[in-house]
């Protein structure tokens, strides 16, 4: 069963990037996966719907 | 880029869940004890019946409500509970209907009984507030009760918190260090993860692929398979208690047909259930069922007492780890990297849940009048 509120996180291969998607559509990277969740649960903050604002790494 | 970040000195508990006390085959007529949450908890299986030929599990509050001797250690008298000190007698339902040397019974004589189900050959008990139990919310393993599968087990106690167990299991690169020459081979720690958090479900996934694998000895010898492998491990982990790890061993190339079937794969179910006993002990219920040879003893043999030996090492580590953090000041520090992700969601999810066990009890507190309490 799933519900609508859904995080994914892709570790991009080959990087050490952590790749985020918010159940909202934001996106967002980063390598460090505390920072990445700390984001991804901010929402609402900072996140605008992809692909207007695609994430990149800080 | 990785960061220093401050640990959590313990996992709380998370109340008004679910959680495995023990496997339906170790509760039987003779009365089993178990800690959950920090409840001393007995348990017993009523006399079979033509409704219902196995009986049914009963939990009760292992304290005799006169001088709280351990109901664990008494006996039963037919579905009843004697108290082994004073004779104090329980029904199931824990009202007491017998104290000794008088006949009145005093109102308050009852101890605390708990909501069990017993599914997938496990016995799941409430530990909360009896009204919120719903059964219907109990993760499902069928697997193991499933005559399909071939399914191997058992239990290991582990002095650490509960949620070291979630962080070694959310974290499958350890197998590479802690067991190598096992189920650990240099992929596992090399492959990038996928981690995805199903919020409103309180399920967190965590899927890591290897196209081109060396084949570790657990898979080798009880499948067979000689040279590389396709290895798929895909985490379910159904918060607070069940773990499951969706195990497809394949040679090196081979994937799912394009209708969704999987003939030339082996599969195996990891089944844990991580029940937190203390504040720093854990239960670890483990088991392991496979959907190929399943006839085959010599490979029931192998699979039980290889894994047993990988959880032991799990236990070692686990019981070492608590002994050193129980050493580190107040406030230490943790570093996390990349094949954190999962823990680290798992530990979220296990916070909130916690703090809605609180507030759920509270609310139930604020909408239930006092029980009234007859002096004795």
């Amino acid at each position: 069963m799933n519900t609508a509120e859904v995080y994914r996180i892709d570790w991009l291969p080959g990087t050490d990037v952590l790749h985020g998607v918010c159940h909202c559509g934001a996106e967002h990277s980063a390598e460090d996966p505390v920072e990445l969740w700390q984001w991804m649960l901010a929402h609402p903050d900072g996140h605008s719907p992809a692909p207007l604002q695609k994430g990149t790494a800080e | 880029m990785t960061r220093v970040t401050t640990l959590l000195c313990m996992t709380a508990f998370a109340r008004n869940q679910w959680y495995v006390a023990a496997y339906g085959r170790e509760v039987g007529r003779e009365l089993l004890a178990r800690t959950i949450l920090n409840e001393p908890i007995a348990f017993y299986r009523t006399e079979p019946n033509s409704d219902e030929p196995t009986g049914t599990v009963v939990a009760l509050a292992d304290r005799c409500v006169h001088r709280r001797y351990p109901l664990s250690a008494s006996r039963l008298d037919g579905d009843n509970v004697v108290c082994g000190y004073h004779g104090f007698t329980y029904d199931t339902s824990g009202t007491c209907v017998f104290v000794p040397g008088q006949k009145r019974v005093p109102r308050t004589a009852r101890v605390a009984s708990y909501p069990v189900v017993e599914q997938d050959s496990l016995v799941w008990v409430w530990i909360g507030d009896p009204a919120l139990a719903d059964p219907a919310a109990i993760p499902r393993a069928p697997w193991l009760a499933d005559p399909g599968w071939t399914t191997v087990g058992g239990m290991e106690p582990i002095d650490a918190g509960y949620g070291l167990l979630v962080d070694n299991l959310m974290d499958l690169s350890h197998e590479t260090y802690l067991h190598g020459g096992y189920i650990g081979t240099p992929e596992v720690a090399e492959t990038p993860i996928t981690t995805e958090v199903d919020e409103g479900a309180g399920i967190v996934r965590v899927s890591r692929h290897m196209d081109d694998a060396e084949c570790p000895p657990f898979y080798a010898r009880s499948t067979g398979i000689e040279g590389r492998i396709t290895r798929w491990q895909d985490i379910e982990y159904h918060a607070p208690c069940l773990y499951l790890l969706h195990s497809r061993i394949a040679p090196a190339g081979v994937l799912p047909e394009a209708d969704g079937s999987d003939p030339n794969a082996f599969h195996v179910e990891i089944t844990y259930a991580i029940t937190p006993s203390t504040d720093q002990t854990v239960y670890d219920f483990w088991a392991v069922s496979r959907d190929f040879a399943q006839d085959d003893d010599e490979v029931t043999t192998f699979l039980h007492d290889f894994n047993r030996t990988v959880v032991r090492q799990d236990v070692d580590a686990l019981n070492l780890l608590q002994k050193a953090l129980d050493t580190e000041r107040e406030g230490y520090q943790e570093l996390s990297i990349n094949i954190d992700t999962g823990g680290l969601a798992a530990r979220r999810i296990l916070a909130r849940l916690a703090a809605e066990g609180e507030q759920r009890t509270g609310e139930q507190r604020t909408t239930t009048p006092p029980a009234t309490v007859a002096a004795p």
